[in-house]
């Protein structure tokens, strides 16, 4: 009995996080399918309303910015560029920079670790000025390029990479060595397998870190061609706002589901692969 | 020439640990030759210098005719067989059997024929795609042999890869690894602290005590004439007794009973006697000795006693002696199986 109340009350407690969670989506959500003058008078809607595909074309399909050369659909894509380009470059790089950390017994092996793991403690947005200055004399200013580089380097992961190659058993390295693997094949052919769920939750995490970057993409892109889904969600509110005698509510919630889109794919994609691999790597 | 020479080889560890003294050992093509000795004698040390898994402080290493010092691991032709097994946890039997032909360049067709050949070997062809962690460690075992057997390599190399099974498959597995050898005639070094796998495995063996090989030979040799008194008593079970005592006038002296010895006469001398040579006499001409503990295996009975000096004797006998804790026995020794060492050097004294 006492087991069954416990159980329910935990459920109750999960219940509520989850509500907590959901119900401003929702709200979002629902408010993106009315049109602006019950927003403005009623406030936000529980139920769906009638303009869903309306508001959503709207938004996705209008030219916004000054020089009126960039949709949300746009944005959307250089935002996913972003993310992709910085998760992906920032795996392969820290599991490299691990592997010879861990791996190549060189001298200064750990000072020049704990350095990199010192810059942990420096947010992208204190170095932003010296960062920003090296990309625009390299002339990266308004690419992908500029976009993604500065924020490859990842002391988390690294960090991460570091703490699971040493727990794989030296003789794992020992054995491939014997069977005639050079470091390069131990590399391919044994840790990136083996740290497969490590590889999909460090992209899960820098993905969502690239997607939502504000700072950089507004500092590096001039042109309105790169601006990212984050950058628009400033923009689109004033914008909108001077442009029609009402501000476009719902269209602006239409916009923010969207934006969500993107992140919440790569998660529950991922999340997948992640707990097969989690299921299948006993050792 | 020998297959395999260690030439004055040492091993020191950076922080100045001295792991292997001056070794130096040949080994013939085909032979099987174990390492033993008590943890932390160097034996897997030296093991994995000619594996080429730690490097060689000083002194050379040749196999078949070349020096491997400078090479590396994955050029010497040299398979192990690893204590864990370490067996690639993420590959299926199948890869982890033909992972090293792929690295070699081996054409696909010829890995498929030799992988089935080696798994219909060790009967494990049903298991080919499961992965590691599907098996229990008897099975984790053969895979693990598999996988040294599937190169064809110049040596075998094993590290304890007995130690981690139930005691009747550990016996079951000793002989097929024997088997297996002798059908390959693959130079083998196999190396273990259980001195029953050395003995029943080996051609020749490499008893090791700190660093030292003591003493290299075939089981018998090694067992009837062991050089020095680290070796008596490593060797065999239950182990040797040892009295200490005097010779004079081809006598050895202890303090309770005295036997012929045709040695110089000699101060500080240690007697050695196998339990199986020491037998209970039903006259009263023996040494005296009380009883203290008895060991029942059924095939034969180990009797641990105490003389009237106190003096402790274990004896095993074949016979169901029918001997109780508390008795009083007469033992005698034959004389022909007695072992003599110099108390000062442990080394066997010489005629």
């Amino acid at each position: 009995m006492i087991n069954r109340l416990t159980q329910m009350f935990a459920h109750f407690i999960l219940l509520l996080g989850v509500l907590l969670m959901v119900i401003p989506i929702w709200l979002a959500f629902t408010s993106s399918t009315h049109d602006n003058v019950t927003l403005i008078t009623e406030g936000m809607q529980w139920y769906p309303g009638p303009l869903f595909i309306e508001n959503y074309d709207e938004v996705l399909n209008e030219k916004g910015g000054f020089s009126e050369e960039i949709t949300a659909t746009g944005m959307l894509i250089n935002s996913f560029i972003m993310g992709l380009g910085i998760a992906t470059l920032k795996v392969i790089i820290s599991m490299m920079a691990a592997y010879s950390l861990v791996y190549f017994r060189f001298r200064l092996a750990t000072p020049i670790f704990w350095f990199i793991f010192i810059t942990l403690l420096v947010p992208l947005e204190v170095r932003i000025f010296p960062s920003y200055k090296i990309v625009s004399d390299i002339g990266l200013t308004n690419s992908y390029t500029g976009l993604v580089l500065p924020l490859v380097a990842s002391a988390t992961a690294v960090f991460f990479f570091r703490q699971f190659y040493k727990s794989v058993p030296d003789e794992l390295l020992e054995s491939a060595k014997l069977d005639g693997a050079n470091s390069w094949r131990f590399f391919i052919d044994f840790l990136v397998p083996l740290s497969k769920t490590m590889i999909a939750a460090m992209f899960i995490f820098m993905f969502v870190f690239g997607y939502s970057q504000y700072l950089w993409p507004l500092l590096m892109t001039t042109d309105e061609k790169y601006w990212t889904v984050v950058m628009g969600m400033k923009l689109i509110y004033v914008e909108l706002y001077e442009g029609v005698s009402l501000p476009r509510v719902g269209q602006r919630f239409a916009y923010i589901i969207l934006s969500i889109i993107p992140p919440v794919l790569i998660v529950v994609l991922l999340q997948r692969w992640f707990i097969k691999g989690l299921i299948q790597t006993e050792k | 020439m020998s297959f395999i020479n260690l030439k004055n080889v040492v091993k020191v560890y950076p922080d100045g640990t001295q792991a292997i003294l001056n070794s130096s050992l040949s080994i013939e093509k085909g032979e099987l030759v174990v390492f033993v000795g008590p943890s932390g004698c160097g034996k897997s040390t030296l093991l994995r210098m000619i594996a080429g898994l730690e490097d060689v402080t000083e002194g050379e290493i040749d196999l078949d005719g070349n020096r491997i010092n400078e090479i590396d691991p994955s050029e010497r032709d040299i398979a192990m067989v690893f204590q864990n097994y370490a067996l690639y946890p993420h590959m299926s039997v199948y890869n982890n059997i033909a992972y090293g032909l792929r690295s070699r360049g081996i054409k696909k067709l010829e890995i498929e024929a030799q992988v089935t050949n080696v798994s219909e070997l060790l009967q494990i062809g049903d298991l080919l795609s499961k992965k590691p962690g599907q098996l229990s460690g008897g099975q984790r075992q053969r895979v693990a042999m598999g996988r040294a057997i599937a190169r064809d390599p110049k040596v075998f190399l094993f590290d304890e890869p007995l130690s981690n099974l139930d005691a009747k498959l550990r016996v079951q597995v000793r002989l097929e690894i024997k088997k297996l050898q002798r059908k390959m005639g693959t130079t083998s070094i196999f190396v273990t602290h259980d001195q029953t796998e050395a003995m029943t495995l080996g051609d020749r063996l490499v008893v090791m005590n700190k660093g030292v090989m003591e003493q290299v030979g075939t089981p018998m040799e090694i067992y009837y004439h062991p050089k020095t008194k680290f070796v008596a008593e490593f060797i065999g079970t239950p182990s040797m007794n040892f009295i200490t005592g005097s010779i004079k006038d081809k006598t050895f002296k202890a303090s309770s009973f005295a036997v012929p010895a045709k040695y110089e006469d000699k101060d500080d001398v240690i007697l050695g006697v196998r339990p199986e040579d020491i037998s209970i006499t039903k006259a009263t001409t023996g040494v005296k000795c009380k009883v203290e503990l008895i060991e029942k295996l059924g095939s034969s009975t180990v009797i641990y006693c105490v003389d009237m000096k106190e003096n402790q004797l274990c004896v095993s006998t074949q016979s169901r002696a029918s001997v109780e804790v508390g008795d009083t026995i007469h033992i005698s020794t034959n004389n022909k199986a007695l072992h003599f060492f110099d108390r000062e050097t442990s080394k066997a004294l010489t005629k």
